[in-house]
């Protein structure tokens, strides 16, 4: 069945990707309308995706809990806290009856969500503002010009986003406010970090509308994977 | 000079762990002493505030949480402050969330800033918490043509027909303004571009720093605003509470910017100490 | 404060504690915990793609007598059966978790794929591209009620040839020698300062997010002593 393993999905990619580019050109029917349920179709699929990572994540733990495999035992965490959390969201522990929200006060989920989720993708994120201390005072080199200039400006930032940087130098002169701490990081960041930063977005712009013109057409199709027989 | 080059090459090989203990302290003892500096607005963030003074009373405005509890101290108080600040100026508030987790935040807000602050406000007439929907861009790219058929009800489960302040809505292009509070995607540059060039709505809102500087450039004529991280969160704090001195009690980010501070002059010194170690070993190599 | 916020704020101390030990060095304290939070936020996005989305959205629609304990209201509508397409759309998705009828998931993904390429061609063709070169068309010589303003100027200076420069810097289809070589390396540093101003603001950014987890933690001790 090559022609649908292949040829159907890139059938379905031109024609939902075409329509949404006519839909910009032609505002005229059927186009607007196709528009809005196409995204009420990707809208749906989007949350099978979550399933399919949950059912993912159970697969790779499992397996590695049932071959005991090294650092097992952590594994076994991973599946029960995936386990626990199904559970009492699923059956809306806690809650006074079904219509009640999944979140809402009182619920074994909402607690879950406090007491646990919270304070470990918390905690997890804010790890790197050790690290990140960490590689600026070993790699952050002013073996250049260039690295001297990022540094440079890095500084101005670091001092200008805060309230020291309005202490420091408010006692210039009116004809020096430019120079004013404040003032000097305001102007880096909306001149010339505005015009780096307008040249890397015009140039991933142009990427991304090549990149999706190739999708839509069928000249890259990586994403069918390399067994596309 | 021996006993010199010595210390660089010490300091140069120092166990990464007492930077962690150096950072651990220079957020630590601020916070505890509690030392409370002030904020002074840069451009954008005053293009926010005086925007939002000169909406007349009834405007529609939409508040999306697209953040999670791992950005909750820059995020926050930004979506805190401008909740308080909409309502307080009459405007209607509807709360929707494109990140999963950015449901429960909203929660927050309702729970920290709406209810204790304006206990004579009528949920579904001046505010609504809309929750969250999957979808990312293909959420924003259907609400853009029709609210009602992914929001069907309100996070509590309730039919979205039974609010009054519903009534008035049909797509994106029925607010009058629109906020993103992001870290990351779908966030405000995909409120911009999936929403707000598309339909010509004034879109801003806040964003963590990392996401920060990447976002200028659709300033001022794509974003009529943008909050930076934590210092553009205390900022427009500071703007709200002067005009709004009753919301000083509520700022969670001015108090956030002495710990702050400290730790980005201990950056400074760190990465100023690794260089001159760096160079002072290195000529001795030599 | 109840009971059960004592015992979460007790929970959340220890698991920030646990992962803040990984400072120290790896060890079964973080392991726990970071394995403990892959599984809980798998299930969390789950649950939250369940309830408020699949149920109201999709299951509520095809067959609303179904989900007349979730939402009494959605049940008097009547069933709109058309939603069964994305419904089996979704479950051709989960077939990548069985390896030999994998391909099946093919289908949906071709949706998702055409989808964010139509909608990511139009919307980046227009902010991030034309809106873009709109807005870099500014005069290079500023005058304010008459006078020339030099600030001004040499900031819109700065931007076009910021913008142009580091452009001619990303573009390798020409040899950088000669003119292009000097414009090129003014893009390099225009660059520069821009990945300055993104460390800088990194860096910004980590710190807040540690402030917030010390001040967690002193609510805790402060709920101690």
């Amino acid at each position: 069945m090559p022609s649908m393993k292949k040829m159907v999905p890139l059938f379905i990619t031109f024609i939902s990707g075409a329509m949404l580019i006519l839909a910009l050109f032609v505002p005229a029917p059927p186009f607007p309308g196709l528009e809005e349920e196409f995204s009420i179709w990707f809208d749906l699929i989007a949350v099978f995706s979550f399933l399919l990572g949950g059912g993912n994540l159970l697969r790779v733990h499992l397996k590695k809990v049932a071959r005991q495999e090294r650092d097992w035992m952590f594994s076994l965490v991973t599946v029960l806290g995936f386990m626990l959390m199904l559970f009492l969201g699923l059956f809306k522990i806690g809650a006074n009856d079904w219509s009640a929200n999944y979140l809402a006060s009182g619920t074994a989920f909402k607690w879950m969500y406090d007491a646990v989720f919270v304070p470990l993708q918390a905690t997890i994120f804010s790890l790197l503002a050790f690290f990140v201390a960490s590689a600026a005072f070993r790699a952050f080199r002013a073996k250049t010009r260039e690295a001297t200039i990022l540094l440079i400006a890095a500084f101005i930032i670091l001092i200008g986003r805060t309230p020291i940087g309005v202490m420091m130098t408010s006692w210039l002169p009116k004809s020096l406010e430019f120079f004013h701490i404040p003032n000097l990081s305001g102007w880096i960041l909306s001149v010339p970090n505005m015009a780096g930063q307008r040249a890397v977005m015009i140039g991933i712009a142009l990427g991304i509308i090549s990149t999706s013109l190739k999708m839509i057409l069928g000249i890259e199709r990586s994403w069918l994977g390399g067994n596309d027989k | 000079m021996s006993n010199q080059t010595s210390f660089w090459e010490k300091i140069s090989r120092i166990d990464r762990r007492w930077i962690f203990l150096t950072i651990a302290i220079t957020v630590s003892v601020p916070m505890i002493l509690g030392v409370d500096f002030a904020a002074v607005p840069s451009p954008m963030v005053e293009d926010i505030f005086h925007r939002i003074e000169q909406l007349p009373a009834g405007s529609r405005v939409l508040l999306s949480y697209d953040y999670g509890p791992s950005t909750v101290p820059e995020n926050q108080p930004m979506a805190d402050a401008l909740a308080y600040h909409l309502l307080k100026r009459g405007c209607k508030v509807y709360m929707m969330a494109v990140w999963a987790t950015g449901e429960r935040q909203a929660t927050v807000t309702m729970e920290r800033v709406v209810i204790p602050s304006f206990p004579k406000a009528v949920y579904g007439d001046d505010y609504i918490d809309l929750g969250y929907k999957a979808g990312n861009t293909g959420l924003m790219n259907l609400l853009f043509t029709n609210f009602k058929r992914m929001y069907t009800t309100d996070r509590t489960g309730k039919d979205i027909e039974s609010f009054p302040m519903m009534q008035q809505i049909e797509s994106l292009r029925s607010f009058n303004m629109i906020f993103s509070i992001s870290s990351g995607q779908p966030g405000l540059k995909e409120w911009v571009q999936f929403v707000g060039d598309r339909g010509k709505i004034p879109t801003s809102g806040g964003v963590t720093a990392v996401q920060a500087t990447e976002l200028y450039p659709y300033y001022p004529r794509q974003m009529f605003g943008l909050m930076a991280g934590l210092q553009g969160a205390a900022e427009f704090e500071s703007m709200v509470i002067e005009k709004y001195p009753e919301y000083a009690p509520m700022r969670t980010a001015l108090r956030k910017m002495a710990p702050q501070t400290v730790a980005h002059i201990a950056i400074i010194v760190l990465v100023v100490l690794g260089n001159i170690a760096y160079f002072t070993t290195r000529k001795r190599g030599k | 404060m109840t009971l059960m916020d004592q015992v979460a704020l007790w929970v959340g101390a220890a698991l920030t504690l646990m992962i803040f030990s990984f400072l120290y060095r790896d060890n079964p304290f973080y392991k726990f915990a970071e394995h403990l939070f892959v599984g809980v936020s798998a299930a969390y996005w789950m649950v939250t793609g369940f309830w408020s989305t699949l149920i109201p959205n999709g299951i509520g629609k095809v067959w609303p007598s179904l989900i007349a304990s979730v939402n009494p209201q959605a049940a008097a509508t009547e069933p709109n059966y058309y939603f069964i397409i994305p419904i089996i759309l979704g479950l051709m998705m989960l077939t990548r978790l069985f390896g030999g009828i994998g391909w099946i998931s093919r289908w949906p993904m071709a949706l998702i794929i055409g989808f964010s390429a139509g909608t990511n061609l139009t919307r980046y063709l227009q902010s991030d591209f034309l809106a873009q070169v709109h807005a870099t068309s500014v005069p290079l010589i500023v005058m304010a009620n008459g006078s020339f303003m030099v600030v001004d100027s040499f900031s819109n200076f700065v931007l076009v040839f910021g913008v142009i420069a580091a452009l001619i810097y990303f573009f390798f289809s020409i040899e950088h020698k000669g003119a292009i070589a000097g414009i090129s390396r003014g893009g390099i540093w225009i660059l520069m300062i821009t990945f300055g101003a993104a460390f800088g603001y990194t860096v910004m950014a980590r710190i807040s997010l540690l402030i917030g987890r010390f001040e967690f933690l002193k609510t805790w001790f402060q709920s101690i002593v």
